[in-house]
């Protein structure tokens, strides 16, 4: 429904400047974006177009820099730790969050929420003040837990919408028909809300990955993550490594993307 | 018969307490993991950098003959011959322990030129093995004069305390003149409250930004057929799922000298040599609104596609004008997600480290930047906390008008 029958002249122009418009700004969203990846294809280290000549020789690089290898190593081994322990919490969290009258519901929830919204680097050296008092500076076990603060709020919005559309009615059958609570969760619940679950582990697993500023802090030359990695050299110098490193990046946001869509799809059956 | 009723009405209510009762614990029960793991991992590393803010432990580490002998004082002319003597030994054996260092930086920012004095202080009386025969006083006030000085003497007073409001006063351009009074620092001095102002003025200008780009661009997708609006919306969505890293670096390869705009208009003969894009407001500003627009877009768009169309031929129909109709019936009602797309990008926008750090200028550097700049360059701890606890305030304050007017539920993803 694009306009009216009885639109004015006007109001065309004014709808067809608006669509234009509209159009201009969604390709200033992705723009940005589709610039870095033939860059990272380039022969030579210029960043101009149209890119002379193409290779794969700043990937090449990538793969055979130990550097970069280990910081992808590290990002794994954080992000999916990450992942486990916020999905696990804010899974449950979802369940109590969502049952019907629960007592603060509201305070609780801003709360839970409050690491998205708290600036990072408030977040960064805090954990620097209180994990280096623990003797968890500069290692992963540090990074981990501060990873899973921020990542918990991602789970606990994305189950809960989820548990929003479940019908707690089924819970009340299986109850009914003898099922103890843990075996109502395990065999009714978990399976219908688990694409939810899974959205928000790979919610958490991207924003671990992606996590700069925190790892900047916590982190010494061991422990480097892919991010920090890419954040040095940008500082040093820009070069297309780091553009292969961010087209690899984005091809897996896409991914993660495309498995988010297909699990919501999924959740709605 | 209202006699009769109560009680059973009363054992009613309480009966159906105590039915939800268990309901309502296993609910806490199941919240409790979470909240009590971030109360670890972030309640409590944030409220380290609230004390730290405050934190005073070097003058009484170090000083810790001195501070007691000179709380008699009466801030009139010097302190007696004790205190003299008192800080004699403190000072050697802060000389020993290489502990002045720390101590005369502590001083330094209460009194510029401090550190110095101290470290030869520290150095001349450890030289001098017993009691000097004119006594301590003599002895110490010959080794500079700024032991002379009555100010010198009441700032390490009032250091005696473990706690000290300096930071905090300081991250608000404020200190504390010789009397104890606070004032505002000297003009050349006061940069902080410019930062503060600096910080809030890029916010709302990312935020008018992303309004002025998004809400038609959210408009355009209400109104489209499904495909194209998935379309649209795919393009919004697609940004946000790629890190802050990715698109801010995408910004430094587009705005450098050597970078893909430049070399596009000079191709294009806009300009014969490049135009200095990088580490500028400008620059900042884009990759900010760029940033950004998704999670202006995204409220304003779930709430444009719950305005039926209807309403607007409605309009039309009872006479109203395309422009009227347009500003009376649809602008109006989405206003909700018009406020909950701005608050969220100013929020957000606030706590912005990274792209000011890596596109902007020195004059574009936010609130984070001075945050980190103060622990990794300067080693400043207590200011750089200082100002951490002003943003994380300004912040929570904004989130709580957030949490209040629409409610935590309504932040989405990203």
């Amino acid at each position: 429904m694009w306009l009216p029958q009885y639109a004015t002249p006007g109001e065309r122009i004014g709808r067809t400047f608006v669509v234009l418009f509209a159009v201009l700004v969604a390709l200033f969203l992705v723009a940005p974006l589709l610039v870095v990846v033939p860059l990272s294809f380039a022969d030579q280290p210029f960043f101009t177009f149209p890119v002379p000549s193409y290779s794969v020789r700043w990937y090449a690089d990538f793969f055979s820099s130990e550097r970069w290898i280990v910081s992808v190593f590290n990002s794994l081994v954080v992000a999916v730790l990450t992942a486990v322990i916020a999905t696990v919490l804010g899974t449950l969290a979802a369940l109590g969050l969502s049952r019907p009258d629960f007592p603060g519901r509201g305070f609780v929830m801003a709360v839970l929420i409050s690491p998205m919204i708290v600036p990072i680097v408030i977040v960064a050296v805090g954990a620097y003040l209180f994990f280096g008092n623990l003797g968890l500076a500069n290692t992963r076990t540090g990074l981990v837990l501060s990873h899973t603060a921020l990542a918990l709020p991602f789970v606990i919005v994305t189950v809960t919408a989820t548990l929003s559309g479940y019908d707690r009615n089924l819970s009340r059958a299986a109850a009914s028909l003898g099922a103890p609570p843990l075996d109502v969760f395990r065999r009714v619940t978990l399976p219908l809300i688990a694409p939810g679950v899974a959205s928000g582990a790979v919610f958490a697993f991207a924003t671990s990955f992606d996590e700069v500023v925190v790892a900047l802090f916590l982190t010494g030359a061991e422990q480097r993550t892919l991010p920090v990695q890419m954040f040095s050299g940008i500082r040093d110098q820009i070069n297309p490594t780091i553009m292969a490193a961010a087209t690899m990046l984005i091809a897996l946001s896409v991914a993660l993307f495309v498995t988010v869509g297909w699990l919501a799809r999924r959740a709605k059956g | 018969m209202s006699s009769l009723a109560e009680p059973a009405h009363r054992s009613l209510r309480a009966q159906t307490f105590r039915a939800a009762l268990p309901d309502r614990l296993i609910a806490l029960g199941l919240v409790l993991p979470a909240l009590l793991f971030l109360v670890v991992t972030f309640i409590a590393p944030i409220g380290a950098l609230l004390m730290k803010s405050v934190d005073n432990a070097e003058p009484a580490a170090v000083l810790v003959e001195t501070l007691p002998a000179i709380g008699a004082w009466d801030g009139v002319g010097l302190p007696p011959e004790p205190v003299f003597a008192a800080l004699a030994a403190d000072l050697k054996a802060a000389q020993k322990n290489r502990t002045a260092a720390g101590l005369g930086k502590r001083l330094n920012y209460e009194l510029p030129g401090m550190r110095s004095k101290i470290l030869s202080a520290a150095r001349a009386v450890s030289k001098i093995e017993t009691p000097p025969a004119g006594g301590w006083t003599e002895a110490i006030t010959g080794i500079d004069p700024v032991w002379k000085d009555t100010q010198t003497w009441s700032v390490l007073q009032r250091n005696a305390s473990p706690v000290t409001a300096h930071y905090l006063l300081n991250s608000l351009d404020l200190t504390r003149g010789p009397d104890g009074a606070i004032a505002a620092v000297p003009e050349s001095e006061a940069i902080f409250l410019t930062i503060l102002g600096r910080t809030l003025f890029i916010a709302a200008v990312v935020t008018l930004g992303t309004l002025v780009l998004g809400y038609p661009l959210a408009y355009a997708a209400a109104i489209a057929p499904p495909a194209v609006a998935a379309t649209l919306m795919l393009f919004v969505l697609l940004p946000l799922w790629t890190s802050l890293l990715v698109r801010t670096t995408a910004w430094v390869v587009l705005l450098q000298s050597n970078g893909v705009i430049n070399d596009f208009m000079m191709r294009l003969g806009f300009t014969s040599e490049p135009v200095q894009l990088i580490f500028t407001r400008f620059g900042t500003l884009a990759a900010m609104i760029h940033i950004q627009l998704p999670f202006t877009v995204l409220p304003i768009y779930s709430v444009m596609r719950q305005i039926p169309q209807t309403q607007l031929r409605a309009a039309r129909s009872l006479g109203a004008g395309p422009l009227s109709a347009f500003w009376r019936i649809y602008a109006p009602q989405t206003i909700p997600g018009v406020s909950a797309g701005c608050l969220i990008t100013f929020i957000l926008s606030l706590g912005y480290y990274l792209t000011p750090a890596l596109v902007g200028g020195a004059t574009d550097q936010m609130m984070s930047n001075f945050i980190s700049d103060f622990i990794n360059r300067d080693l400043n701890w207590g200011l750089a906390s200082a100002l951490g606890t002003v943003l994380l305030l300004t912040t929570l304050a904004l989130y709580a008008v957030y949490v209040r007017v629409l409610g935590a539920d309504r932040i989405r993803l990203g």
